[in-house]
Parts: C-alpha cells; structure tokens; sequence
C-alpha cells in the first residue's frame, strides 16, 4: 500500500476548494447524528424541547444520563446499568473464548492441512453469511433443552459458536502470512504440534488477536438478534435490547433514550477512537490483497 | 456494528502442505483433527442442522405453540406468497437493496477518490466518515428516529426537517418514515449513513494499492484525469466494488435491527422487511413453521449471493 500522493499537478484552485467543501459537507452528515446524541443527553430536563433539538444547551447538565443509568421508580421504568454489566460479563468471556477457538482453528487449517481441510473451511465460512434467522427456531429449543435458555451462559455460547468462521478466516489469513519454514523448524526440534502453536506462533499472534478481539467484541455488544431472542427476561438482558425497549417505551423522556443510547454506544466508540488503526485491519483483513 | 460487515477475500495458504496418506497418521496429525473437532461440530450442528431443522419444519402444520410435525409440503410457502404482508416485504427489500447499493457505493467511491488525492487531514475525515461502523443498529435507529421525526403541522417541525426550515430548504420537508409512499427508503438514509464509510475504506485501500506508475504514463500518454478513471482506476478497482456489493447486499437482505429500533413495521407495513416478519410471526405469533418459511426463502436469497462468491474466491485461491 503507498500512502497518499498529492496529485495536484495543474489543478484548478477552486476545484481543490470545491473538494474541501464536499469533504466537509459529508464529515457534518456523519457528525449531526452524533451532535444530537451529545447535546441532547447533556440537557437538563427544564430545557428539553423537541422543537429545539438543534440548540445546545445553555447549562451543561448529567441529568438524563443519571436517569437512563438508573432509571425512574416514579415513571416506572428501569435503567440499563444492569443491563450495561450483564453485556460486559457477555461480551468479554465471548470475546477471550472465540479468540481462543479461531486462533487453534486457523492454525490448524494454515499449517496442518489434511486431505478435505480447504473444503472444511468454505463449509465453515458459509456460517458467518447466513441469516440467523434461518437457525434461530431449533436455537430456542435446543438451548432451552440444554438448559442455557434465558441465560448470559447461554448466549455468550451462542456467541462463541457464531463467531467460529469469522474468529477462523481472520486467524486463517494471518497465519498464512507465517513462514511454513518456522513450523519445520520447530517440528526439527522436535516439539509437536501444541509445542509449536505455544512457542511460535502463539508469541507471534498479538496483532490478528488485537483485530479478533475487537471485531468479536463489537459485534457481540452491538448484537441485538440472539439478545432479543435468547434472553427474554428484562434482568439478563444485554445493553442493545434493553435500550430498544427503553427507547420503544411512551413514558421514557426523549432525552433519557439519547442519554441512554450514548451509554450503550460508550464502549465501543472508546475502543474505535483508542485502536481505530486495529479496527480498520479487521475490516480490511483480506479485503484486499495483503 | 453489523456482525456482517466481514471481509471476504481468503489469503491464500502458501505451499500447501497435503499431507501424504501415511497410516497409522502420527500424533500430530491425529492431534490436529481433534483440535478442530469441536468447532466443525458446532458448526455441523448449529448451523447445517438447524439450517436442515428449519428447512423440514416449514414444510410442517406447526403454526401453533405446540409442535405439530405434520407434514403439508410447500403449504406454507404457497400461504406465504399469497400474503400481501409478505408480498410488500419482499418489494420493500428489493427497495431497499437498490437505493442502499446505489448510494453507499457512490458516497463511498466519491469520498475515498477525494481523499486518495491528497487532502489536509485526511485522517480526520477518515475516522469521521468510518465511525458510526462502531455503533450498534440499535443505537443508530434510536437516533435517527428522531432526526426523522417529521413534527406535526400544529407544533412545527422537528429534527431534519427543523434543519430544512432553518436553512430556508423547507421545500425539502418530507414525512420521512411516517410516509407510506417513502416507509423503507428512510430506512436507507440511516443504513447508508452507517455503513458508506465501510465502502469509502475499502474503495480507498484498493486506490492506495494502484501503483503510481500506471497513472504516471497514463497521463505521459495525454489521457485527462477524467479518462484515467474511467478507463485504468474504475475497471482496477472492479473487484473490490463486487466484494462490497455481495457485504452490502446480503447486509440488506438481513436487514432487521434498525428496521425495529427505528421504524418497526411503519403505517401499511411500509417499513417492513422478510427478516423483521419471521421475527413477529414465529415469536410472538407462534407461527413457527410459517416463519421457517421466511427463514428458508431469506437463506436462498443470501446463498445466492454468497456462494458463487465464496466459491470463486477459494478457486483462485488454491489456483495462486
């Protein structure tokens, strides 16, 4: 990849100017969702109006993030910090758990082929394109007959076992990157093949586990199909759904759903403007030709 | 974040390592089966079986809480298809693919070509235009729920259409999602705001790997600017727009989340879609095989898609 090359050569000023102006134009599209979230959760309740969203706030206020955090016994709605925790105990052991399997996984398949292993992966990979929609009815049965039905249990499990082709292809593609020479080296010193995962290309995997495990991270804190569908209980639910129901609800202030939204959104917008860089890789991982 | 927005080329596995039919197979070999052994049957069963479960059972008279495994063959698809709701979710997806297509694909080449020419801050707009990928559909619905609620004559206008006012743009004022004649295409205006910037990215690393070269005795040769697009840079960049468009458009054929924290079903089902019917009629309806049903034509819809690219992609791969 090279980096950017000015191309201004005989260009025209205001072209150049134009360009900015579109840049601009496009970066306030992608803003004003995120101005609204803010100004409006930072509102007191005296100063929320509908026909005023647009204004920012004369007097800088936490109000409704506290009453989207703790919810109202008066209006009788809950907030989301317990649905905040129950998606960080969701979230992290799914996360640590798919990075493990898709780590084994793609290492076995890069560097232990065997005869069937390349059409193993293609049936493996077809499970991340599918509509969960199509599996969700024997799901409910058969977790509820495994009793993990209406549990975080059951869906950090249903979270691992969905995130086995994405966890799989990524570990793939950068294990392939590895030296087939570095695991002859190790099989000529003898280790096996646990001996040669742990010491060599475990040590070496940092970077595909950074993008694993912020790519599994957000996609099971965004998740919102297996939470609606597996939890059903308000206590165990997960931020996504609760704040779906909080938002649906006629009783909750506009203000407490943006405060609340922004709350659910907290974690992983911290983690694109901290390791952006790693998020951009997973995205791209293969999308184009390493 | 969409779960779906997953790349899909496959790096390939350079010298493969076949391994010969020695037996008894060593320890190692044995060893590496076993190691991916339970992830190929979780896969086996939670996504084939269940597939296969789902198939089976939309051929069954089970549309009632209670499991009846009669079988009534294409029944219930014959019902479905009869359907008006389902007849206008299906018309709402083909919507809804086409203006999502159309407008991240051009948003997103027409930002990374600005910003592959060179501009002051570049990764600024870079992290702008990529950052509501981090987002939950849920997040992004709740908020543009209200950037599109129209208001009401009586009180004035609310969100986007208060900007239009301001902006002496009132002729713009739409009912957004309340409209029956617009329901899903508002829809798109969120989805295409969510995801263009996963295009902009991927259209930009495909120009940043054009070599310089190419442009450089392009031009030598007195092609225009407009003419090295065209005819060098659009036609180089050909895989990436299909990859983008199989993500993009199976994205849509699932859309769902946004669909319910946004606008649910709208007035006449206008925002309705296959994957937020299946939802309502299996789980709160108990009409499970009818959902099966949708599940199943929702699962033929994707496989086309995928497949044929899937297969393409591991072909050349073991071709390299």
């Amino acid at each position: 990849m090279r980096a950017a090359v000015p191309r201004t050569r005989g260009e025209v000023p205001w072209l150049r100017l134009a360009s900015y102006a579109v840049l601009v134009a496009a970066a306030l599209f992608y803003l004003l969702p995120i101005y609204v979230l803010v100004i409006t959760g930072m509102k007191s309740f005296a100063e929320v109006n509908l026909y005023r969203m647009w204004d920012l706030p004369s007097r800088f206020s936490l109000d409704s993030f506290v009453k989207a955090w703790l919810g109202s016994a008066t209006q009788g709605f809950r907030g989301l910090s317990n649905n905040f925790w129950n998606s960080v105990r969701l979230a992290v052991p799914a996360t640590l758990l798919s990075a493990a399997l898709g780590s084994m996984n793609g290492y076995v398949l890069s560097k232990w082929r065997f005869r069937g292993s390349d059409s193993l992966f293609a049936l493996l990979l077809f499970g991340m394109f599918i509509p969960y929609q199509s599996i969700l009815i024997p799901l409910v049965q058969v977790l509820s007959r495994i009793g993990l039905y209406g549990s975080i249990p059951g869906l950090i499990f249903v979270h691992v076992v969905y995130g086995i082709p994405i966890t799989t292809l990524i570990f793939r593609n950068y294990y392939a990157t590895v030296p087939g020479e570095l695991v002859e080296a190790g099989k000529i010193d003898g280790a096996g093949i646990l001996g040669i995962y742990r010491s060599i290309m475990f040590p070496i995997s940092m970077p595909a586990f950074a993008v694993v495990m912020i790519w599994q991270f957000t996609s099971i804190w965004n998740d919102f199909l297996f939470g609606v569908i597996v939890t059903p209980r308000p206590a165990v639910q997960p931020i996504t759904v609760a704040l779906n129901n909080l938002a649906g609800s006629y009783i909750v202030e506009w203000n407490v759903q943006m405060a609340g939204a922004l709350l659910a959104a907290l974690p992983t917008m911290l983690l694109y403007i901290v390791l952006g860089r790693y998020f951009m890789r997973g995205l791209l991982a293969g999308s184009l030709k390493a | 974040m969409a779960r779906e927005t997953v790349p899909v080329q496959i790096q390939s596995v350079p010298a493969p390592r076949i391994a010969s039919r020695r037996w008894p197979p060593s320890a190692d070999r044995i060893a590496s089966v076993l190691l991916i052994a339970p992830s190929v049957l979780a896969i086996a069963v939670f996504v084939y079986g269940f597939i296969a479960f789902t198939g089976f059972a939309s051929l069954t008279k089970w549309n009632t809480l209670r499991p009846d495994f009669t079988f009534i063959g294409l029944a219930n698809y014959a019902r479905l298809f009869s359907t008006v709701r389902f007849q206008i979710d299906l018309h709402n997806t083909v919507t809804f693919t086409i203006l999502f297509l159309v407008l991240c694909l051009s948003l997103g080449f027409g930002l990374a070509v600005l910003l592959d020419r060179g501009v002051r801050g570049e990764g600024i707009f870079r992290s702008i235009f990529l950052f509501p990928l981090a987002l939950s559909f849920i997040v992004t619905g709740v908020v543009w729920r209200w950037l599109l609620n129209p208001g009401s004559v009586e009180l004035g206008s609310t969100g986007v259409n208060q900007l239009f006012d301001r902006a002496g743009l009132g002729f713009l004022k739409s009912g957004w999602y309340t409209d029956p004649g617009i329901g899903i295409k508002a829809v798109v205006v969120a989805a295409t705001w969510q995801l263009s910037g996963y295009v902009m990215a991927m259209y930009l690393a495909g120009l940043r790997g054009i070599p310089e070269e190419l442009r450089e005795a392009a031009l030598v040769d007195g092609a225009s600017e407009v003419q090295i697009y065209r005819h060098i840079i659009v036609p180089l960049l050909h895989p990436i727009t299909l990859g983008a468009i199989i993500i993009l458009g199976h994205i849509s054929l699932k859309i769902f989340d946004l669909v319910v924290a946004m606008t649910g079903p709208g007035p006449g089902f206008s925002s309705d879609v296959p994957a937020f019917f299946m939802f309502d009629t299996t789980f709160r309806g108990n009409y499970f095989a009818q959902g099966a049903g949708i599940a199943v034509i929702l699962l033929i819809m994707v496989a086309v898609l995928i497949i044929p690219y899937l297969v393409f992609n591991l072909r050349t791969e073991t071709q390299r």
